[in-house]
């Protein structure tokens, strides 16, 4: 069978920004086996300024509440400004890592996107989007997991790998998922001494089937998948350079797994300090430097993965948005709807997504935040459907979709 | 120390992170020294039950408090002692969100949300329901967590920057008549009304099987078998939730001591950690337990630091993953070579007596001293396997005994092996 891969290898295409691609190309990618989609969630935790991130400067009430957090409108030519996207929206100046990406159509933002329930609580508000029940707190298992759970048995033991200390709630329920830190540290690390990691494999390869010994014997195969695929050693492609930081590490080692054909098909990431309740800068400052290693890690691992993003989608997604005016503090508190993106996969990228509800005060939620027009189950059960294969119903429990989809993909 | 000493005694940039650091150090020191170890169980066993998350904001300040005045002192009690004084902690209050519930009608008459309409929050009051007392199907509606939150308006925090304790405001409070569970509570309020609740739920014969079947979870297996829970109920209700009585009707049961339940149960990585410790023979001071709450976290659960109210599961199935299971070999390597330095564990102490000239006899007492002699045939085989292994059966350079480096592989093994991490 001749795969999309096979034949741009042998066609000797030198293809690097898949975007470029014939469309045909694209949709034979699609049409085989859901073999090989990846889908890699990145979560802004602390609650992204969507209006920062992705700057409405064609709304008159954007610049009145923000005198030291508002963005100068874009200015052709003038390095430090809002980048524009499409006469209305502007990106974040320290996003122009993504303007290429926004260009080749894709990336695409949905904004205005959110969680229809109004608690403005960190922890209770990342709870409902990873198990994808906003208001219910008994949810046991991730939405992500069951995402995972509706697709063909898959035997290999990194079908679901978070990169990071622990097993975010997304990814819970008994899925098999995987955590870990780093892929070299994946492994009984005792140094050059053979002799214990085999001692390890034989205790846990005995004949008894229970759990333990059953995970035991994935975990061998796993650790031993890495080491002969090298995939901690597979250098970034295409001159992609990872910006230093937990979200470049993570982005970096995803990709080496992506590469490594381990049978990874959905990935999880995080980053912090999103949460800018005092002094947020504006074109320059605290936030803007959490978007240039945002912005960074996702161009860095598009261009590392050149032509395979065609079967990559990375959603990026926070618990909520911030106050459209400024605090007291040079800062915005806690808001309802932000922004969201979305990268490859056929994505039709180069458009803001999302009914846009304005900003005069009577169009605000509770006469202070952005309103929520797109629900983020509304967004992630595209995503999943439409790349994944998974059937919409099982994956959000109690959501009766009332929005049309969005159309994000052909 | 009061919110406003601990902010004194802590200098800023480190404060919130040393005192949970500081906390989680201790619990693990009091696991791997004390001589109290069925308490130290309990103590765990009912802040997990009761769980507050120490990442959320002020919780920080309140959680060692709370698990000192709150669990400590009922944690070989009674079951509705510890419902009350969980019900009125400001960990508590602060985590369910309880202190900012208030009648509908009210304005917060001060400090940051001057002016607004507070409002009922009922957070509290469907945990309390659905994780502390009744279970998630033990009987009660969303009715009945409406009238719970409002028995509880009121409950909250005494200026909570400088104070932090519970105080009772009869303004917030909704003082009319309520029905809890079939149970009417007649108008005329104040604190009383959230007690009456308390006794009410915590008299539940539901409440009596849900505590039941959490404390045989614990000690037998995950699938309790229902006649053991039956007993432990009937004990609840015979003694009023008296904790040693169900305790003892659990350690003298023959499902306790059967076939069935015989390592049945995985090891939480906490218990892993200090049971690991403690095989070896070994101690620890305030930087060792710091590092081995670390391990803690790596392993999987990260103390104090459950962020759901339900705590952290108690099913094999959650702590069993590929990355646990190998952060547990590692443990086991670094901690038998010594690569933890405050933690001491004596090795060779554990091998003296032995034929040092017969890695066998090495083995034998390593198994004996660690896991009791009950490692299964399998594990004693392989293990056995290893002796030929020219990298594990050196013998020291003066030939006094096997390398003590080789001790310790032979000692990692074990600890890593798949019966230690059963119980």
């Amino acid at each position: 069978m001749t795969t999309r891969r096979t034949f741009l290898k042998a066609g000797g295409c030198a293809l690097v920004a898949y975007a470029a691609a014939p469309r045909f190309l694209l949709r034979t990618a699609r049409a085989a086996q859901a073999n090989g989609h990846v889908l890699v969630a990145v979560f802004q935790r602390g609650a992204v300024d969507g209006l920062s991130m992705v700057m409405p400067h064609g709304e008159a009430g954007y610049a009145a509440g923000r005198p030291s957090i508002g963005l100068q409108p874009p200015k052709r030519d003038e390095a430090d400004r809002a980048i524009d996207l499409d006469g209305f929206f502007a990106f974040h100046p320290a996003l122009a890592p993504l303007v290429p990406l926004w260009e080749n159509r894709a990336l695409a933002v949905i904004h205005a996107c959110g969680s229809p329930d109004t608690t403005r609580s960190h922890f209770d508000a990342q709870d409902y989007m990873e198990t994808g029940t906003p208001g219910v707190k008994s949810t046991p298992d991730g939405w992500l997991a069951r995402a995972v759970k509706t697709r063909p048995p898959n035997q290999t033991p990194f079908r679901a790998v978070a990169m990071g200390p622990a097993l975010p709630r997304t990814l819970q329920g008994d899925v098999g998922a995987i955590s870990m830190q780093s892929i070299e540290r994946f492994d009984v690390r005792a140094g050059s001494d053979g002799s214990v990691r085999r001692g390890f494999e034989s205790l846990y390869e005995q004949g008894v089937r229970d759990l333990l010994h059953g995970t035991g014997r994935e975990t061998f195969e796993a650790a031993k998948m890495l080491r002969s695929a090298n995939a901690a050693h597979i250098p970034p492609a295409n001159g992609a350079d990872y910006p230093r930081g937990q979200l470049g590490e993570a982005l970096r080692q995803i990709a080496q797994l992506i590469k490594a054909s381990v049978g990874l098909e959905v990935a999880f990431a995080d980053m912090q300090g999103w949460d800018t309740h005092v002094g947020q800068g504006a074109e320059r400052g605290q936030l803007a430097l959490r978007f240039r290693e945002f912005g960074g890690a996702l161009a860095a691992f598009a261009q590392d993965l050149g032509s395979k993003m065609a079967d990559v989608v990375v959603i990026t997604m926070s618990e909520f948005g911030r106050t459209v005016a400024e605090n007291g503090n040079r800062g915005t508190d806690h808001g309802h709807a932000t922004a969201m993106l979305v990268l490859g996969g056929g994505v039709r990228g180069g458009r803001v997504y999302g009914r846009w509800p304005g900003l005069a005060r009577h169009q605000l939620f509770e006469g202070r935040d952005l309103a929520v027009t797109t629900d983020f189950r509304t967004l992630f059960s595209e995503v999943a459907t439409h790349h994944l294969g998974a059937p919409a119903a099982p994956l959000f429990p109690g959501f009766r979709a009332t929005q049309p989809s969005l159309g994000l993909f052909a | 120390m009061t919110r406003q000493e601990m902010q004194e005694r802590y200098p800023m940039e480190k404060r919130p992170f040393r005192i949970a650091a500081e906390l989680q150090a201790a619990k693990v020191i009091r696991a791997v020294m004390s001589e109290r170890q069925l308490e130290e169980v309990m103590v765990d066993f009912w802040f997990n039950h009761f769980n507050v998350f120490a990442g959320k904001g002020d919780v920080r300040w309140y959680v060692s408090a709370y698990e000192r005045d709150a669990i400590r002192p009922h944690a070989l009690g009674t079951f509705p002692d510890l419902v009350r004084a969980t019900a009125r902690h400001p960990a508590m209050l602060f985590y369910l969100d309880n202190w900012l519930s208030a009648r509908p009608d009210f304005i917060v008459p001060a400090g940051p949300n001057r002016g607004r309409n507070a409002g009922l929050n009922e957070n509290y009051a469907r945990e309390l329901m659905e994780l502390h007392t009744l279970g998630v199907d033990g009987g009660y509606t969303q009715r009945d967590v409406t009238e719970v939150a409002r028995a509880f308006t009121g409950w909250t925090i005494d200026r909570p920057q400088i104070n932090g304790r519970f105080v009772f405001r009869p303004l917030m409070h909704d003082g009319g008549e309520k029905v809890v569970v079939g149970h009417r509570i007649p108008a005329g309020g104040g604190q009383g009304h959230g007690e009456r609740v308390i006794e009410i739920l915590t008299r539940h014969p539901s409440t009596a099987r849900f505590v039941a079947t959490k404390l045989v979870r614990r000690f037998v297996s995950d699938t309790p078998p229902p006649e053991l829970i039956a007993r432990v109920a009937a004990t609840y209700t015979g003694t009023g939730g008296n904790i040693p009585a169900m305790l003892r009707v659990i350690f003298e049961s023959r499902e306790f001591s059967g076939e069935d339940a015989y390592r049945a149960k995985i090891k939480k990585p906490f218990e892993f950690v200090a049971s690991a410790v403690r095989a070896l023979g070994g101690s620890t001071d305030a930087q060792g337990g710091s590092a081995l709450a670390r391990a803690c976290a790596e392993i999987g659960e990260p103390l104090y630091l459950a962020q759901p109210p339900t705590g952290y599961a108690d099913r094999a199935d959650v702590w069993v993953n590929a990355g646990a299971l190998l952060a547990r070999m590692n443990f086991a390597l670094a901690l038998a070579s010594g690569r933890y330095p405050h933690v001491i564990v004596e090795l060779p102490a554990q091998v003296t007596g032995t034929d040092p000239r017969s890695p066998a006899a090495v083995l034998d007492q390593l198994l004996a001293t660690i896991v009791a002699n009950q490692a299964g045939p399998a594990t004693r085989a392989v293990l056995a396997a290893q002796l030929t292994d020219p990298q594990i059966t050196r013998l020291s350079g003066d030939d006094r005994g096997p390398a003590s480096t080789d001790v310790a592989k032979l000692a990692a093994l074990v600890i890593g092996s798949p019966e230690f991490q059963r119980r």
